[in-house]
């Protein structure tokens, strides 16, 4: 069957690739543009590993096609830090010790950075609330929550 | 599997009507996808429906109602507050739908065409009176949301028929509606039970109600005889008994790994006279 040509925007760049019908977004970043910040854990939407930002929208990677994304801006883990900068969600993690294995967190990251664009003070059930769809394995989600709030408070200036 | 993106109804119709093989639409996809991957579905034509012009908007209509395009996302639902203030109940059930990301994505008319008898969105569909306006070879039609399922995983849409939009009616004064579901944790699981109550007051006393339940059958149901039951009433607690009789007899849960059947029943009871209170407390103004 003949592939289908994508051209899409990753983490501001301009890229083109050809996918199956069937794959995914999350098939197409691995496997096509090499970008594997970007995680496989379930591939049905329970755990969260893939989640990427589509025009601004926290998604599921495994539950978007390639073919979707044509003419659409798609960030990744990857589009986090800027050149040798750690993004502050970054900084706090390490400082907190919010990773043990770190599968989760590249989605974990891209999902609290979505977060804090549309809500810049949350409270610590909101972080939960809307983490929830990314699952940990390691640490017990505690860590994770005090970076978050801390990046946020960080990022507001308030310390 | 051919992927399909047209740009109107007319276009995707006659995609359906054409395609020799095994059709199936994409909305959000998070239930397409999900399948797609298990090997549960495999569709010749896959025919991507957010391409179609008006698939995002919200638009009131002339009487007074809620016209919501296939294409709203669960979390473009919850931020719609002329949508929210009018039906409470039903944003609230379909913000129960998965996790954020889930949200971004997933639709009102995806849930209902999917067929899930534990779908949350569906309850309060049903109880507020909602409809979904259908196209296809036959031309145009309209179906009441509780008559669209057709048991676990199946809806009465014919080969090549769609649905266009979601239509709410007119909210009108002192109602209000609410839906509430029991899970054994506290986000990201599937109904046990589901339970969904809309209303209408005149001064302390319930002139019309209606009642559904999820999970608790092959499809939502409407339990008339639970909106009978309160009807006529100002909701006190030997009301609220009957609405939670009426509503466990109507029910026909199976036994599974997420309850027993009577466990179920038992959930039923506690779930209807909860949301009723809220939908109650709702069409009085006293609550969101
Ligand atoms: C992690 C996760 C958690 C979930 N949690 C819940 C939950 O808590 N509660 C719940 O109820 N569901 C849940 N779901 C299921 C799913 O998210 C919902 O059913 C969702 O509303 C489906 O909408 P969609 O737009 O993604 O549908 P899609 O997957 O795009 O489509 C679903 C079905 O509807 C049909 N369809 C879509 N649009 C039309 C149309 N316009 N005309 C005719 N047919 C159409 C498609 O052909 C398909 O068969 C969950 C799913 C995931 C992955
Ligand atoms: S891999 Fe996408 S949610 Fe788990
Ligand atoms: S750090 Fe291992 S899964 Fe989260």
């Amino acid at each position: 069957m003949s592939k289908i040509h994508v051209t899409t925007t990753v983490n501001g760049d301009t890229v083109e690739f050809l996918a199956e019908s069937r794959d995914t977004l999350l098939d197409a970043l691995r496997d096509q543009l090499g970008l594997t910040g970007t995680k496989e854990g379930c591939g049905t939407g329970d755990c969260g590993a893939c989640s990427v930002l589509l025009d601004g929208v926290l998604v599921c990677s495994c539950l978007v096609l390639a073919a979707e994304v044509q003419d659409k801006q798609v960030e990744t883990v990857e589009g986090l830090a800027t050149g040798a900068e750690l993004h502050p969600l970054q900084r706090k993690f390490i400082e907190h010790a919010a990773l043990q294995c770190g599968f989760c967190t590249p989605g974990i990251l891209v999902a609290a950075k979505a977060l804090l664009a549309q809500n810049p003070d949350p409270t610590e059930s909101e972080v939960r609330f809307w983490l929830a769809g990314n699952l940990c394995r390691c640490t017990g989600y505690d860590k994770i929550i005090r970076a978050v709030m801390d990046a946020g408070a960080e990022m507001r200036g308030a310390n | 599997m051919r992927l399909h993106t047209p740009k109107t109804f007319e276009q995707a119709v006659a995609i359906a009507a054409a395609a020799p093989g095994k059709t199936r639409f994409l909305a959000g996809g998070t239930d397409v996808l999900v399948q797609l991957r298990a090997g549960m579905v495999s569709p010749d034509d896959l025919i991507d429906l957010k391409h179609i012009a008006g698939g995002k908007d919200i638009s009131a209509t002339g009487d007074g109602g809620w016209r919501i395009g296939i294409a709203v996302s669960g979390a473009e639902l919850g931020r719609h507050a002329g949508l929210v203030a009018d039906w409470p109940g039903v944003v609230e059930g379909m913000q129960l739908v998965g996790s954020t990301q889930v949200q971004g994505r997933a639709t009102l008319v995806g849930n209902l065409c999917n067929g899930s008898p534990a779908a949350d969105s569906v309850p309060a569909l049903v109880t507020a009176g909602a409809k979904v306006s259908v196209i296809g070879p036959q031309g145009q039609r309209d179906i009441a949301v509780e008559d669209v399922p057709a048991g676990p995983g199946r809806n009465v849409l014919q080969p090549g028929e769609m649905v266009t939009a979601l239509i709410l009616p007119p909210r009108g004064k002192h109602g209000g509606d609410a839906y509430l579901r029991f899970i054994p944790r506290s986000e990201m699981d599937i109904a046990v039970v589901g339970a969904a109550v809309n209303l209408r007051l005149d001064g302390a006393m319930i002139t019309e109600a209606r009642v559904a339940l999820g999970a608790v059958a092959a499809k939502v149901m409407l339990v008339q005889a639970a909106a009978q039951a309160i009807i006529g009433t100002a909701l006190q607690d030997a009301d609220l008994d009957a609405l939670a009789t009426a509503a466990i007899a109507a029910a026909t849960p199976i036994s599974d790994k997420r309850g027993t059947a009577d466990f179920r029943n038992d959930i039923v009871g506690v779930l209807v006279k909860r949301a009723a209170r809220i939908a109650y407390a709702r069409a009085k103004g006293a609550v969101k």
